[in-house]
This record gives C-alpha cells, sequence and structure tokens, in this order.
C-alpha cells in the first residue's frame, strides 16, 4: 500500500463525532417481549383502544413469524441471530408530566441536540425547518408547531396525533406498510413508541422543510419509531430525517416504518441522512438499521422522492419503495450508501408501477471502502395495467481499496408490453492515477479524496434540500476517514 | 541558485532500475528537451520529479530551488512551483473542470500564504487563458476530462499550466496524440508561458514537436542514462540518424 493510499486510510478511520452518552433518568420497561409488553407500551401512552388491539394484532402475527423462524435472511448480510427477548422495547426520558413547551424540555435533553448541531430552541434553529426531536422511544420537541398550524399543517409526534387525530391515524396507519408486510416491519408495528406525523391539507405547501431527528441514548434498547406523512390533493411536503446513536460494543436494533400517502397532484420529498453508530473499525458494536420505507401515490400525477444519504450503521437493510398506482404517477429514488470498516448495507427500492404512464427513476451511488459490503437491490415491476410506464436506474458503485465488495441485484418484472425500461450499472475504484493527478495539482491527500466521492455522489446530493447537502457532503468526507487500501 | 538539480539519480520500479544516474541542471528561463526511445525512462524521470510514489529512488539527490525534493509529497511539489502536464491525463465524473482549476490553484496560493482566489477574481483570468488554448467555455462547464477528445484533453493540460503558472513545468509526451492544429494549439500555448522566471522540460518521442516549441537544450536518453546533449540542432540530428546512432557515440557535453 502506498503511503498516499495510508494517508486515506488514516482519513477513513475518523472517531464517530457522535458517539456520547447523555446522563438521563429513564423510564424503561423490564427486558422482552410479550402481550403484556405491549399492553404496558400503549397503556404508558394512554392509547385509545383501537390502537392496542392494531398493536396485539400485529404481535400475534410477528410471534408466529418468529415461531417459525421467518426473519428474513436473503439479503446479503451476516451477523449472529437476534435474542428479540434482550431487549427492552420502551424507554423514555423521565418526566414529570406533559410538556407544555421547549422550556420544559430537560436541558440534559436540550444539551444533547445542542452537542448534535440541531438547537431546538424556536428563534436559534435554522430559518425555515421544523424540526420534531426523538430521544430513544419518544419525541422530546417539536419546533414551530405554531407557524404551522396557521398554514394548517400539522406536524407532532405520532403519541400526540394518536391522542389529537386518531381519524388519520386510524385511516392511514399500516395503509401502506401493513403488519404483515414483513417481520421487522410486524415487530414495529406491534411496539413502536414514538416518530413523526404530518399531515398537510388540501392545496397547501407546507412553508417550510420539515425534519425530524432521531437519537438513540439509552443502552440494550432498540429504536422502533414510525412515521406517517399524508399530502392530500395538490399539497407539498419537505421532510428530512436524521440520525444518531452513542457507541457501545453491543449492537443495537432499529426497525421503523414509513409510510408516506400522496394523493392527486400531491408532492411528497423525503430525504434521510443517516448516520447511526457504524460500530468500531473491527467491526464492534454499531446499530443494526432494519427499517421498512414506502410511498404510495394513491392519486394521479402525485410524485414521491426518496434521497437517501446511508453513512451509518453496522448493518443496513432499507429499501425506500414507491407504489405508482395514481395514473401518470413518479416515484424517485436517489441514493449514497457507504460502507466502511465492516459496515455491511443491502439496500435499494422497489417501483411497483400499475397506474397508466407512471414513472420512475433510481439512482443508486455505493461506496466500499475497508472491508465494507455494500449491495444494491432494487426491484421494478411493470403491472399488467401500466400502460406507458417507464423506468430508469442506474446503479453505479465506486471501490476504494481492495478488500471491500460491491454487489447489485436487479429485479425487474415487466408484464406490459409497452413499458421502457433502462437500466445502467457501473463499477469503478478510486484509482493512485486519479489520486495523484489531483494531488498534483496542489490539492491535499484528503481533499482529493472527498472531491473524487462528492463527485460521485454529485446526482444524488443535488436533490437534497441545499443546507442538508452540504452536511452530507461533510458527512461522507468524515465517515471516508481511513478507508483505502 | 539552478531551479533543478538532479544528481547521479538512480530510479527503480518493482525491482528493475530504470534510470541508471541521471545528471541534469535546469535554469529558471531554460527549455530543456529530453528524447529518447521507448522504454528509455523519460516518462519515469517526468513522474519521479512529480513525486510518484511508486518509484523507488535508491541513489542520488534532486534539489528544486535549493530544496530536497525528495522529500517532498506530491502535493507539496506542485505548491512549490512544479507542474506535470500528464501523458495520459485521467478523467473525473461529477468534478467540474472550473470548480477543480479554482480549487488546485486556491490550494496553491494558501500553501504561498496568499488570499484564495474568489470567482469573481477568478473567471475573467480564466477566459482570458481559455482564449489562449482556443478552448470552448462550455468544455469547461462539463466534469474534469470526461468525454474529451485526446486532443481536448492535452490542451486542458496546459490550460491548467496556464492557470497554475508554475515555476517548473514538466511535460510528458504532450505531443502524443495530437493532429496538426491541435499541436499548432498547444505549442502557441506554452510558448506563451516562456518566461525568464520559468522552466520547461519537455519529454518527448519525435523531433516534430520541437519545431514548435524550439528547447534551448536537447538531451538523449538511452536506457536510463543521458547519452548526450547539445543544443536544439541535435533534435535535427537525432531525427536523421535515429536513436541507435547515440548508443555508438561519447557522451556529449551536459547543459
Amino acid at each position: 500500500m502506498s503511503t498516499d493510499m495510508n494517508v486515506v486510510h488514516e482519513m477513513a478511520s475518523k472517531e464517530y463525532e457522535w458517539g456520547f452518552v447523555t446522563d438521563i433518568e429513564e423510564d424503561r420497561i423490564p427486558k422482552g417481549l410479550s402481550e403484556d409488553v405491549i399492553r404496558l407500551i400503549s397503556a404508558k401512552k394512554q392509547e385509545p383502544e383501537f390502537m392496542l388491539e392494531w398493536r396485539l394484532n400485529a404481535y400475534r402475527y410477528w410471534s408466529s413469524q418468529a415461531k417459525a423462524d421467518a426473519e428474513p435472511r436473503w439479503a446479503n448480510v451476516t451477523f449472529p441471530p437476534i435474542n428479540y427477548q434482550g431487549i427492552t422495547y420502551y424507554s423514555a426520558p423521565k418526566q414529570k408530566k406533559t410538556l407544555n413547551s421547549l422550556e420544559e424540555v430537560d436541558p440534559e435533553i436540550l444539551r444533547t441536540y445542542e452537542k448534535l448541531g440541531i438547537p431546538l430552541a424556536e428563534q436559534k434553529l435554522l430559518a425555515n425547518v421544523a424540526v420534531d426531536a426523538v430521544f430513544d422511544s419518544v419525541s422530546v420537541a417539536t419546533t414551530f408547531k405554531a407557524k404551522l398550524a396557521e398554514a394548517g399543517v400539522i406536524f407532532c409526534s405520532f403519541s400526540e396525533a394518536v391522542q389529537k387525530h386518531p381519524e388519520l391515524v386510524k385511516k392511514y396507519l399500516g395503509s401502506v406498510v401493513p403488519h404483515t408486510d414483513n417481520f421487522y416491519a410486524a415487530l414495529n408495528a406491534a411496539v413502536f413508541s414514538d416518530g413523526s406525523f404530518v399531515y398537510v391539507p388540501k392545496g397547501v405547501r407546507c412553508p417550510m422543510e420539515l425534519s425530524t431527528y432521531f437519537r438513540i441514548n439509552a443502552a440494550e434498547t432498540g429504536q422502533f419509531e414510525r412515521t406517517l406523512i399524508v399530502a392530500e390533493e395538490g399539497a407539498y411536503v419537505s421532510y428530512l430525517e436524521g440520525c444518531t446513536a452513542p457507541m457501545r460494543d453491543e449492537n443495537q436494533l432499529h426497525a421503523a416504518v414509513v409510510e408516506l400517502v400522496a394523493l392527486d397532484n400531491a408532492t411528497i420529498r423525503y430525504s434521510t441522512v443517516q448516520n447511526w453508530y457504524p460500530g468500531d473499525k473491527n467491526g464492534k458494536g454499531g446499530i443494526y438499521n432494519f427499517v421498512t420505507k414506502r410511498g404510495k401515490c394513491l392519486g394521479r400525477n402525485s410524485k414521491i422522492s426518496w434521497t437517501q444519504v446511508e453513512t451509518g450503521s453496522a448493518i443496513t437493510w432499507k429499501y425506500p419503495s414507491c407504489i405508482l398506482q395514481g395514473d401518470n404517477s413518479v416515484g424517485e429514488f436517489y441514493s449514497v450508501a457507504l460502507t466502511n470498516n465492516y459496515q455491511q448495507a443491502d439496500t435499494g427500492t422497489k417501483m411497483i408501477h400499475l397506474g397508466k404512464n407512471t414513472k420512475s427513476t433510481i439512482v443508486s451511488k455505493g461506496i466500499s471502502a475497508g472491508h465494507g459490503q455494500n449491495t444494491y437491490r432494487g426491484m421494478v415491476k411493470i403491472m399488467k395495467g401500466a400502460t406507458g410506464a417507464r423506468n430508469y436506474t442506474q446503479c453505479d458503485s465506486l471501490l476504494i481499496g481492495d478488500k471491500c465488495g460491491a454487489h447489485t441485484f436487479p429485479y425487474i418484472e415487466v408484464k406490459n408490453a409497452s413499458a421502457r425500461m433502462e437500466h445502467e450499472a457501473a463499477t469503478s475504484k478510486i484509482g493512485e492515477d486519479q489520486l495523484f493527478y489531483l494531488q498534483q495539482r496542489g490539492l491535499k491527500t484528503e481533499d482529493a479524496v472527498s472531491m473524487i466521492v462528492s463527485g460521485f455522489c454529485k446526482q444524488v446530493f443535488k436533490e437534497l434540500p441545499m443546507e442538508f447537502a452540504v452536511e452530507a457532503q461533510k458527512l461522507l468526507a468524515v465517515s471516508l476517514e481511513g478507508s483505502v487500501g | 541558485m539552478s531551479l533543478l538539480e538532479i544528481r547521479n539519480l538512480h530510479v527503480s520500479v518493482g525491482g528493475n532500475e530504470i534510470l541508471k544516474g541521471i545528471d541534469l541542471t535546469v535554469n529558471a528561463g531554460e527549455v530543456h528537451s529530453i528524447m529518447g526511445p521507448n522504454g528509455s525512462g523519460k516518462s519515469t524521470l517526468a513522474q519521479v520529479l512529480a513525486r510518484r510514489d511508486a518509484y523507488q529512488v535508491t541513489e542520488g539527490s534532486i534539489l528544486f530551488e535549493g530544496k530536497n525534493l525528495l522529500e517532498m509529497k506530491p502535493e507539496e511539489a506542485a505548491c512549490e512551483g512544479l507542474f506535470l502536464a500528464f501523458q495520459y491525463p485521467v478523467e473525473i465524473p461529477g468534478i467540474g473542470n472550473t470548480y477543480f482549476l479554482r480549487s488546485a490553484l486556491n490550494a496553491q496560493r494558501k500553501h504561498r500564504g496568499q488570499d484564495e482566489m474568489d470567482a469573481m477574481d477568478f473567471l475573467p483570468m480564466f477566459r482570458e487563458k481559455l482564449k489562449l488554448l482556443e478552448m470552448d467555455d462550455k468544455l469547461m462547464n462539463r466534469s474534469l476530462n470526461e468525454g474529451f477528445s485526446g486532443g481536448e484533453k492535452k490542451r486542458n493540460e496546459i490550460l491548467q499550466m496556464a492557470v497554475l503558472e508554475p515555476k517548473l513545468a514538466i511535460l510528458d509526451e504532450t505531443d502524443s496524440g495530437l493532429d496538426i492544429d491541435a499541436l499548432r494549439i498547444v505549442a502557441q500555448g506554452v510558448n506563451s508561458l516562456r518566461s525568464p522566471e520559468r522552466a520547461m522540460v519537455v519529454v518527448t518521442h519525435y523531433q516534430r514537436l520541437l519545431n514548435y516549441i524550439v528547447p534551448d537544450f536537447v538531451h538523449v536518453l538511452v536506457d536510463g542514462r543521458i547519452v548526450r546533449s547539445g543544443g536544439k540542432e541535435l533534435a535535427l540530428e537525432l531525427e536523421e540518424k535515429g536513436y541507435s546512432w547515440t548508443e555508438h557515440e561519447p557522451v556529449g557535453a551536459r547543459a
């Protein structure tokens, strides 16, 4: 290995910066999962009967799946069996009463978010971004509520939505990702403790970016949040989620579900910057990020666009998908997934074309460094009625060093002869030639590497909201520190 | 003090000795040409000067403005004013040509303790240089060398040199793959950069380029050794008699 490559290697092994733990009193329930635990969670959240029933249904299904040993094993990742009875399914910062304003949030938690660079005090916020902060199992603060309410937009924690808007929750919960969808989605449906809820009424363009910040803090807990976004006819909303977790030696499970519903002429943009703790450089610890995300373009001319930048987690298992039901609806998936050290990612999307003239675009950029294994898995399905459907898929892999891997599994199923499909794939390696060229012009090795990588990811970054694109680029540079060899 | 002083340079790649004791002195304002047959070590010399680390220097020294070049990283040598026009410029997708060049210039300016140049100052200067190389603005909005023809890539090298204004420019087979018009334009660009403060080392296989870029000194490299040095007429003699001729002649005077 050359000295240049060594520098890159060191750069890629920089420490995870968000690995601290906040010392705070927790209200946590005993480890393990049973009907009693489900009832306890539901009771703690003072949920209406329909929610308890819904959870119990999901739990029974999950339980039968667990007995049948139906945990999905098809992904191109390896990990020891998860002991689902060894996890605590509910942990919340202890608080004496319901919060009425930000002043009542525990200052320790506020400090945690300050440290993460996400100030929750409204006046200090990035102009035009409303934040919902989820700490372990519960939402601790949602900002800019009043301003959003003026526009008629509901942006609150899932728990609050269950209390205040049960009719909307009842109507849409599980309508895109039913609890029977998969093993982790069933588990989430049974135990999910909070998350974000967004409702944008007819004809409203949400006046600001909405954002949720997820933070796992407690040890030996899982985080199971659920996000539901509904955009009524002609509505527009752009939503961003970010996530971090402390450094711990044991693996922690994160099994979230996100459901999006777009009605006629509605647009939802959903962006993720995922930076869960990836484990140390020997592969010890890190988050198992097993997430089900799906959007339904229910209405005509509706559009759902997923953009993800995945740099964290020990294992990522995630396929943000679109069901293109309405005629002329559009689904998009833009992804950058980076695996360094011993990280594994099996990620991609599903585009299910049902309506006429539906269109989907997939741009996936996988970066593997160190011993990282990066898999793109994507399905494009054109159903019988989807006359005039079109798909464009591009999946590119960039290898840094010679111990990592890039894998591509495209699935294409076409049942309508009028469909037009395009698929492009390329794999390249950051060569010493490229590095040397940039260095010869005066750029330092680390700047040269991040320039090459951000060039590779450009198509995806330009889909992110401005301030997050900058963030994502920085994150990528940090996550890469230490990876050529 | 000379700009570049190479003394008894021995260089190996994977255990094979490629350069077997090179001595060369280049002063500011001079243009030197290094000629030689394929595999004689011309490109190795160019790469070693640019500090590519795949090459092991086993003996000898290189001083650049009196500083030990062999202790510099490639980016340090670049920032000190050493430029290599590559024989095979690489393509890097997603990085705009203009953005790249401004980043490089600013990295060098920073190294020299100068203020970084903002886009407002950079662009007018950049446009001037584009004109010099008869290059299309549109090319500059594309990614670095991506989809460029061979000739466009070589012109882009000279454009970069014009913007970065190095003290010592090494041109590694810049003429290869150029048609006669492109050759003329490239040479014109190079000639416009000749100055009493700047030196150039032009590595080439053919004499053709030297009709356009007229060197002060010509050195003939054969099997890792400079076997002959002389004035510009040496190039013509070589063209006429071929490289095999030098192998039977005594080593000439060194520049």
